[in-house]
């Protein structure tokens, strides 16, 4: 028997072994198949806390609440009631410590997304009270006349 | 003569073909086991989209983004709203400027103007990823990079993913893309993050209209989950087997 | 525009009518290259086994030379991955981690498989070469030398044993695993075709006759490649002998053997044929059953693809060369003609499927068009744009030249038939 036929097998052996301790190095330890089957559930273990971790940045009405009740008692008897606080001010995270104040978006492209008129009638943006753009007061921010926390109230 | 050709093709052959099995790194549950992991889970998650209620005003748009870092100017996004314009010639105009980012002020789609007289049907419809039962990208990402967890969410190892795109490419509803700072594949993921702590995805909490909401399959007391068993809904593209979890009222033939 | 806008796609994808927001041509160019190169090698090493394992003596020399071309092809074929990944440094992970449902996954076992069939196979056929170059460069003074022959020692993996029992058992062995090779370089290209043909959520991809097709047309392409660089790399070596005189007889100065040439020609026609049958098929399949994205697979294919696919690759890259090389009284020149397009069909097939089936938009409402950067201005746009592409495509002549040294593949004084 010629045994040198064997040494390509043993240089292939070498290679294939060489992956398998790399991987003891290379591989997180809690990579596998976890919960359901090999097809949908094969990663590493720690990723799901670490996405559980990911940072907080809209915080919710209730939050604005605890400081700011007037205003909320304002809007919730308004037509703008279901207006989320955060729409137009911004994410809340980090507020009042360390951003004492939050960004206040008072542009006019703001309001249009839903007051700008479009006849479209299977949707409820037809049922909205809108403007044209180009005739209502052009490029005026509309804050300066509405009131965002209860619009109805126009300076006008 | 020497060592026969039958032995040595034995050796060889199972040799290099049975060490290059790595096979320790699978594990396989049989489909009752699997099945059995999944039954007791409390949590399914799912979404329902009232397309009706959807004015396009695209806050939702900009909450997500704001929400999951996905910068702003950037032309990808996890969620995105479409707008369908139906004509009285049967021609079905579509757009999602930016994903509907800033909302849809003009009523120009793609520098066609569209007399409001003409207008059979229009509507918004947004969309995100499904959270499919059988989520075709996990099947065909080559490294474990993304997968689902035991509540329905297909969520990305952002340290693991290689890019290759094989994910993007297969899913059938264009969920996926590359997030363009880290540079790994990137979806929506209901905002797991929010939902495990008691609190609603971002744009579902910015919705003023209510055309958003999250609802437990498992829990038979969610009034969505109640909508969603007892009343007609829809979901997109059925016919690729996926099994999605995003429910829709007010669907129409016309969408894509 | 800052880094965070430069969305991967948006520098090379123009949108038309509606198109999902996030989507774009993620599979560029290099995706196009891989399953070309992977093409090649599995091409180049099936007409080498055709001598090895089925004895076609004509094939004899170019069998030799193929071998070593595939070996060359075969760093090439990964080359054009870890140009296109996003995250190269990772390129390990499938096979570390390797997700067998993923056809992708399967890269990483079957090109590493068909890697060491291909060197064990090279070792059993130039050992007694590498042997009886230890011994010759032993006396010879020289830094060079006494690298290379250092060289040549790792190569042997110390098997000496030049007698000839042990050249017979090598012969053995070259054999089996010309044997064993032909089914894993198949699988190594047919898998290539699986990943396009099992996503289905591309309308265009999505067909069993995919990894056929891939098989077939892969085949074309590495026995073209092969008999183009052989009959290339012989005149040229008949032309310098020829120039620069001395006493050559006239059968030591031939150019490429025209049996040799009429051998590989019958082959690739056959597969040829198949190829274009199984294409053909599948197109009036889809026509047949007119399923929800034929109109849009319709408008594409007979609209703006049109010459990309009937006229480049159907036209100039099948039938043009099928009837070059079936006409009475072929010249080289005209074989060579021939060969060059037949090359240049197969690139177009693979273009055609990987660019084409982006061509359209998920939502089956719009098109998107491959705007293939030119001009690199940055690494992105080198790496998926025409120099990443000419690089690949450059490199694995350059690997030959090198292997070459050591495994010279173009010995006309064969030692033992």
């Amino acid at each position: 028997m010629k045994w040198h036929v064997l040494r390509p097998l043993g240089v292939a052996i070498g290679l294939i072994a060489t992956i398998f301790v790399a991987r003891e190095f290379l591989v997180p330890d809690d990579f596998g198949v976890h919960g359901q089957n090999f097809t949908y559930g094969y990663h590493r273990l720690s990723n799901i806390q670490e996405w559980k971790d990911f940072p907080v940045k809209y915080q919710g009405r209730e939050n604005c609440e605890e400081c700011h009740e007037e205003n909320l008692t304002e809007l919730n008897s308004s037509s703008h009631q279901n207006v989320e606080c955060e729409n137009c001010h911004g994410p809340a995270v980090g507020h009042p410590d360390p951003n004492e104040f939050l960004p206040l978006d008072k542009s006019r492209a703001l309001c249009l997304r839903c007051h700008a008129f479009l006849e479209y009638p299977n949707s409820d943006r037809g049922k909205l009270k809108s403007i044209v753009d180009r005739t209502h007061r052009r490029r005026d921010e509309c804050v300066k006349c509405h009131n965002p926390h209860d619009p109805r109230e126009s300076d006008e | 003569m020497t060592c026969s050709r039958r032995d040595f093709l034995k050796e060889a052959v199972g040799g290099t073909l049975a060490t290059a099995l790595p096979l320790s790194a699978f594990v396989f549950l049989t489909t009752d086991e699997a099945k059995a992991a999944i039954a007791d889970a409390k949590v399914r998650w799912a979404f329902l989209v009232d397309t009706t209620k959807c004015v396009g005003c695209g806050l939702c748009v900009k909450a997500c983004k704001t929400e999951n870092e996905i910068p702003y100017d950037a032309a990808v996004t996890r969620t995105w709203v479409e707008r369908y314009v139906v004509t009285k010639d049967g021609e079905t105009h579509i757009d999602s400027p930016m994903g509907g980012r800033d909302g849809f002020i003009d009523d120009k789609i793609r520098d066609e103007e569209i007399d409001p007289e003409d207008i059979d049907k229009a509507f918004f419809v947004p969309k995100l990823c499904n959270q499919c039962d059988n989520p075709a990208c996990v099947q065909v990402c080559p490294v474990g990079a993304t997968y689902q967890t035991d509540d329905g969410i297909v969520l990305i190892d952002r340290d693991w993913c290689i890019g290759c795109g094989y994910c993007i490419m297969a899913c059938p509803y264009g969920v996926r893309f590359f997030h363009p700072v880290h540079k790994v594949a990137d979806k929506c993921n209901f905002c797991y993050h929010r939902i495990s702590k008691g609190m609603q995805p971002a744009c579902v909490e910015c919705c003023s209209f209510g055309a958003r909401r999250l609802a437990n399959l498992r829990d038979p007391d969610d009034p969505v989950t109640k909508i969603i068993t007892t009343e007609r809904v829809a979901v997109l593209k059925d016919e690729y087997g996926t099994k999605p979890h995003v429910f829709y009222i007010g669907l129409d033939a016309s969408v894509r | 525009m800052t880094e965070d806008l430069i969305v991967h796609g948006i520098e090379w994808t123009v949108k038309e009518l509606f198109v999902y927001p996030n989507e774009y041509i993620y599979w560029s160019i290099q995706i196009v290259m891989y399953p070309y190169m992977t093409g090649l090698v599995a091409g180049a090493f099936v007409l080498s086994s055709l001598y090895h394992v089925f004895g076609q003596k004509d094939l004899k020399e170019i069998a030799q030379f193929s071998l070593v071309f595939s070996l060359a092809l075969l760093p090439v074929a990964a080359l054009p991955l870890l140009l296109h990944l996003q995250q190269p440094t990772r390129a390990m992970e499938p096979l570390l981690t390797p997700h067998f449902t993923s056809a992708i996954a399967a890269f990483g076992i079957v090109f590493t498989t068909y890697a060491l069939i291909v060197l064990s196979e090279i070792w059993f056929v130039y050992r007694e070469y590498f042997v009886a170059q230890v011994y010759a460069l032993k006396e010879k003074p020289g830094l060079a030398t006494a690298m290379k022959r250092t060289v040549y020692r790792v190569l042997t993996i110390g098997a000496y044993d030049v007698s000839g029992e042990a050249l017979r058992v090598d012969k053995k062995a070259a054999t089996v695993l010309a044997a064993i090779g032909i089914p894993v370089a198949c699988f190594l290209h047919g898998y290539a075709g699986f990943i396009f043909g099992s996503v289905k959520a591309n309308a265009l991809w999505m067909s069993p006759l995919m990894p056929v097709i891939f098989i077939m047309s892969a085949v074309v392409s590495g026995i073209a490649l092969c008999m183009l660089t052989y009959i290339v790399i012989m005149e040229w070596q008949a032309f310098w002998r020829r120039r620069s005189g001395g006493v050559a007889e006239a059968s030591e100065i031939k150019g490429a053997e025209a049996e040799i040439i009429n051998t590989a020609t019958k082959y690739l026609l056959g597969f040829l044929v198949a190829a274009i049958s199984l294409e053909m098929l599948d197109l009036i399949f889809r026509g047949y059953t007119a399923m929800k994205s034929w109109d849009i697979l319709r408008s594409v294919m007979y609209g703006k693809d049109f010459v990309n696919i009937f006229v480049l690759q159907y036209t100039l890259g099948n039938l043009v060369p099928f009837i070059l090389l079936i006409l009475p009284g072929r010249t080289l020149k005209r074989t060579a003609l021939a060969l060059l397009l037949v090359l240049f069909g197969v690139f177009m097939m693979r273009w055609n499927v990987v660019i084409g089936g982006q061509a359209f938009s998920l939502s089956f409402s719009g098109y998107m068009h491959y705007d293939i950067p030119i001009i690199p201005h940055s690494i992105e746009t080198f790496k998926e744009g025409l120099f990443g592409a000419l690089t690949v495509i450059a490199t694995p002549f350059f690997l030959f030249w090198i292997i070459n040294k050591f495994v010279p593949s173009l010995r006309r004084d064969a030692k033992e038939s």
